[in-house]
C-alpha cells in the first residue's frame, strides 16, 4: 500500500443541498472519508448550492460529494455545477450519491455530474468509495495544472 | 436551561430507575449479554394484567381481540389532486387511516414558488400551499370511514392546523367525525430529518400552542406524536430512540404545564411515534419497555392518575433496515418488523415499501405492504391473544433492560440541561452520529449481517426498475394553485390577519387562533411562516461537523 499520509489524500466538500434533511449518510460518509485520509468538510443539511460554491472557493477543496435523498438530484445537481462555475470552480468535479434510480445517471451527466452513486453502490465498503474518490482528486488536480 | 425543582425530582428518579439495571443493555439495540434467560422475578408476576398500569403489557385488555391495530400508510405526492386520488385507492383497499406526507417546502413552510423550492415541489409529499390545496386534498373523501388523519406537519404544526380547521369549516364537516393526529414534534427535527424553521425555543413553544388549542377547542384530536423512529433512523439505538423522544416528550410536557395545563390534561392526547427494526424480540420489548417507563414517568413523577398514564404508540417499520441491494429481501424485512410491532401491542402500524431504498415507492409496492399488515391481522393468529410475549423470561428481561438503560440515558439529557439545551449544544446529534458511525462499521467489518449485502450477495441482483413517474407540471400546478388563491383574496382582509398573526406572536399569546383567521382570508403557508419568522427568527443550519 502507498497510500498519502492522513489528511493528504484530497480534500473533499461533503453538503446536503436542497431541503432534504437526513444526513445520516453524509455524516457516516465524511467520518469514513477522514479515516482513509482525506481532508473533510461537512456543511450540514440544507445548504444552498450558492453557499456550498463559496465554501468550495475559500476551502480550496478537491471535490464535491453531494448527498440527495428527496429525489431533487436532477435539478439541484445542475444548481451545484452552475454555481462552482460561477465561482470560477470549473474544474471541481461533482460526486453525488443518494436515492438515485440508474435512469437519472444520464441527465445527471449531462448537467457536468462527473460521479454518480447510487443505492447500493454505497455498500461497496470505503475502499472502493475512496478510490473512486482519488480519481476524482486527481482529475481535479490535473485540471488546475492545465488551466 | 436550570432544571425546574420537579425536573430534579425526575432525574433522581430515572437514576434510580435505571439503577436496577438486572440486565447489561448494549450494542444496536439492547441485546442482553446473557445467552440463556433464567426465571426471574418480573413485573408480570404482580399479576398486573394488560390494559393496567404501568401498560407494558399493552394500554388495553381486549389488545387486538375486537380489531387489529390501525393501518395507516405514509402517501401523498405531486399535488392535491394526485394525492386525493391515491387516498381514494387507499381507503378503497381497506386502509383505515390516512397519512398525509407533506412536501419538503411545505414542511420549512415556504410556498411552491419560493426560490429555495425549486426541484422539490411535489417530491417527498404533496404541496398545501393554501386552505384551497387542503379543500382539494380532502375533496369527496368518507372522512366517516377514516379513523384517523395524520401528518408530518412539525414546525408548521400550527399552520397545518389552521388549514385543518378553516377547511373542515368551509366543507361542513364535523371535527368530531374523525381524529386529526399532527407530528407536532419540531424538536426532534434538529437532531433528525431537518425540516426546521424557527429556533428550537420558539418551535417548543409552538408545538405547544397546538397543544393548548386543541386541548381547549377540539379535545379529541391529537395535537402531538413525540418521535423516537427518526432518532433510530438518524443512527441511534433503541435505548436512545426512546431516551430522546421521551426528553423531547418531557420538555413539551413542561412547557404546556408552564402555561397553565395539567400533565393529567396533556397527557393522554400525546402519542409516541417509534421504529419497528429487525430485532424481533427487542423491538417487542421496546415498546413493552416504552409503555412502562413513561407511564411510571407520568405517575411517579408528574403525579398523573394511573389511569391515564397509558401511551398510545404508533409505529412504523424501520426504513433504514432496508437494502437497496436485491430489494425484494426487503418484503421479508417489512413483514418481520411489522411482527415485532404486533406482539409489541402497537395501536397504528404503517409499512415501509419494499421499493424505498432506491426511491419513492410505487402504487404496487404500497399495496403490497398494506396486504402485508393485513397477512399478519387476519391471517397469522397474532392477534388472538394479548400481550403473547408477556411472561417470557428472555422478553421480560429485555423490557427491564431496555427500561433501565433508557432511564439512564434519559438522566443524562435531563442532567445537561435537558431536551433543547442538549439541541443547541450539539449533544444529541453527536451522539446519535457517534451510534450510525459505529452501526456501520459493524456493518463493513461484517459483526452485522445483511443478507444480500455482506452475506452471500448474488451474482445477478435483479436490481429494481421504477414504473413511478411524477407528473411533469406538478411545480407549475402548484405555483398556479397559489396565484389562483392570491387573485380571489381581499388584500385588506389578509394584511389585517397577517399583522394580528405578527401581534399575537409578539405578544406571546397563542397563534392558533391568529392561525385561523389568516388561513380564512387565504394567507398562504408563506406568508403565515414569514410573519412568525419576523418575530422569533429562523434557525440557522449546524456548522461543520
Amino acid at each position: 500500500m502507498n497510500a498519502p499520509a492522513k489528511g493528504n489524500r484530497g480534500h473533499v466538500l461533503v453538503s446536503k443541498v436542497g431541503l432534504d434533511g437526513h444526513d445520516r449518510g453524509a455524516k457516516v460518509l465524511a467520518r469514513m472519508l477522514r479515516e482513509e485520509g482525506f481532508e473533510v468538510d461537512y456543511l450540514g443539511v440544507r445548504t444552498t448550492a450558492e453557499q456550498l460554491a463559496q465554501c468550495a472557493r475559500s476551502r480550496a477543496v478537491d471535490v464535491v460529494a453531494v448527498s440527495l435523498l428527496s429525489g431533487a438530484h436532477v435539478e439541484v445537481a445542475a444548481l451545484v455545477r452552475g454555481a462552482l462555475d460561477a465561482a470560477g470552480l470549473p474544474h471541481v468535479p461533482i460526486a453525488i450519491g443518494g436515492l438515485i434510480p440508474a435512469g437519472d445517471i444520464p441527465a445527471l451527466r449531462a448537467s457536468g455530474v462527473a460521479s454518480v452513486f447510487t443505492p447500493g453502490q454505497a455498500d461497496a465498503g470505503p475502499q472502493a468509495i475512496s478510490a473512486a474518490m482519488d480519481d476524482l482528486v486527481s482529475q481535479a488536480r490535473a485540471a488546475v495544472q492545465e488551466g | 436551561m436550570i432544571a425546574a425543582p420537579e425536573e430534579q425530582g425526575l432525574i433522581a428518579w430515572l437514576r434510580n430507575a435505571a439503577g436496577k439495571v438486572s440486565v447489561q443493555a448494549e450494542s444496536e439495540s439492547a441485546s442482553t449479554s446473557a445467552r440463556l434467560a433464567l426465571p426471574t422475578s418480573f413485573p408480570g408476576e404482580g399479576g398486573h394484567r394488560p390494559g393496567s398500569y404501568p401498560f407494558d403489557r399493552g394500554i388495553s385488555d381486549r389488545g387486538y381481540l375486537d380489531r387489529p391495530w390501525v393501518m395507516g400508510m405514509y402517501s401523498g405526492y405531486a399535488s392535491p389532486r394526485e394525492t386525493n386520488a391515491r387516498f381514494r385507492a387507499l381507503l378503497e383497499s381497506g386502509q383505515t387511516g390516512l397519512s398525509i406526507a407533506l412536501d419538503l417546502p411545505t414542511q420549512i413552510g415556504i410556498d411552491s414558488d419560493h426560490p429555495l423550492a425549486f426541484g422539490e415541489v411535489g417530491k417527498v409529499g404533496v404541496p398545501i400551499n393554501s386552505v384551497d390545496d387542503m379543500l382539494a386534498l380532502l375533496d369527496g373523501l368518507p372522512l366517516h370511514q377514516v379513523r384517523q388523519m395524520r401528518s408530518t406537519a412539525n414546525a408548521i404544526g400550527p399552520m397545518f392546523l389552521a388549514f385543518v380547521i378553516v377547511a373542515l369549516e368551509e366543507m361542513g364537516v364535523d371535527p368530531a367525525a374523525f381524529e386529526l393526529f399532527l407530528q407536532n414534534d419540531p424538536l426532534k427535527e434538529f437532531t433528525a430529518r431537518g425540516t426546521w424553521v424557527f429556533p428550537p425555543r420558539p418551535s417548543l413553544k409552538l408545538a405547544v400552542d397546538v397543544t393548548e388549542y386543541m386541548a381547549r377547542h377540539v379535545p379529541h384530536w391529537r395535537p402531538m406524536q413525540f418521535c423516537g423512529y427518526h432518532i433510530r433512523d438518524a443512527g441511534g439505538t433503541a435505548v436512545e430512540e426512546l431516551a430522546v423522544a421521551m426528553a423531547n416528550g418531557i420538555a413539551y410536557l413542561d412547557e404546556a404545564i408552564a402555561r397553565g395545563l395539567s400533565a393529567s390534561e396533556i397527557a393522554p392526547g400525546m402519542y409516541l411515534f417509534l421504529a419497528a427494526g429487525l430485532d424481533i424480540f427487542e423491538e417487542a420489548a421496546k415498546f413493552r419497555a416504552a409503555r412502562r417507563l413513561w407511564a411510571r414517568i407520568l405517575h411517579e413523577c408528574y403525579g398523573v392518575p394511573q389511569d391515564r398514564c397509558s401511551i398510545q404508540i404508533f409505529s412504523y417499520t424501520l426504513g433504514g433496515a432496508l437494502s437497496a441491494r436485491e430489494p425484494a429481501n426487503n418484503i421479508t424485512r417489512i413483514a418481520y418488523e411489522a411482527l415485532a410491532a404486533a406482539l409489541g401491542g402497537v395501536q397504528t402500524l404503517a409499512t415501509s415499501s419494499w421499493d424505498e431504498a432506491h426511491g419513492l415507492p410505487s402504487a404496487e409496492a404500497a399495496n403490497l405492504s398494506l396486504k402485508t399488515q393485513q397477512i399478519l391481522a387476519f391471517e397469522s393468529g397474532v392477534t388472538k391473544v394479548v400481550d403473547p410475549l408477556g411472561g417470557s423470561h428472555y422478553v421480560e428481561a429485555l423490557t427491564d433492560g431496555i427500561e433501565s438503560a433508557a432511564a439512564a440515558t434519559l438522566a443524562d439529557i435531563l442532567e445537561r440541561g435537558g431536551a433543547v439545551t442538549c439541541i443547541e449544544n450539539g449533544h444529541i446529534e453527536d451522539m446519535l452520529a457517534d451510534s450510525a458511525w459505529r452501526d456501520y462499521l459493524d456493518q463493513q467489518e461484517g459483526r452485522k449481517i445483511i443478507v444480500g449485502v455482506n452475506y452471500k450477495p448474488s451474482a445477478d441482483d435483479p436490481g429494481w426498475k421504477s414504473d413511478f413517474s411524477m407528473p411533469a407540471d406538478v411545480a407549475a400546478e402548484a405555483i398556479a394553485g397559489i396565484g389562483a388563491t392570491r387573485a380571489r383574496r381581499d388584500p385588506a382582509e389578509l394584511a389585517r390577519a397577517l399583522t394580528a398573526l405578527e401581534v399575537a406572536a409578539q405578544a406571546g399569546s397563542n397563534t392558533v387562533p391568529t392561525l385561523i383567521a389568516a388561513a380564512r382570508a387565504r394567507a398562504t403557508l408563506g406568508e403565515m411562516t414569514a410573519a412568525l419568522a419576523a418575530v422569533y427568527g429562523t434557525h440557522k443550519a449546524g456548522a461543520a461537523a
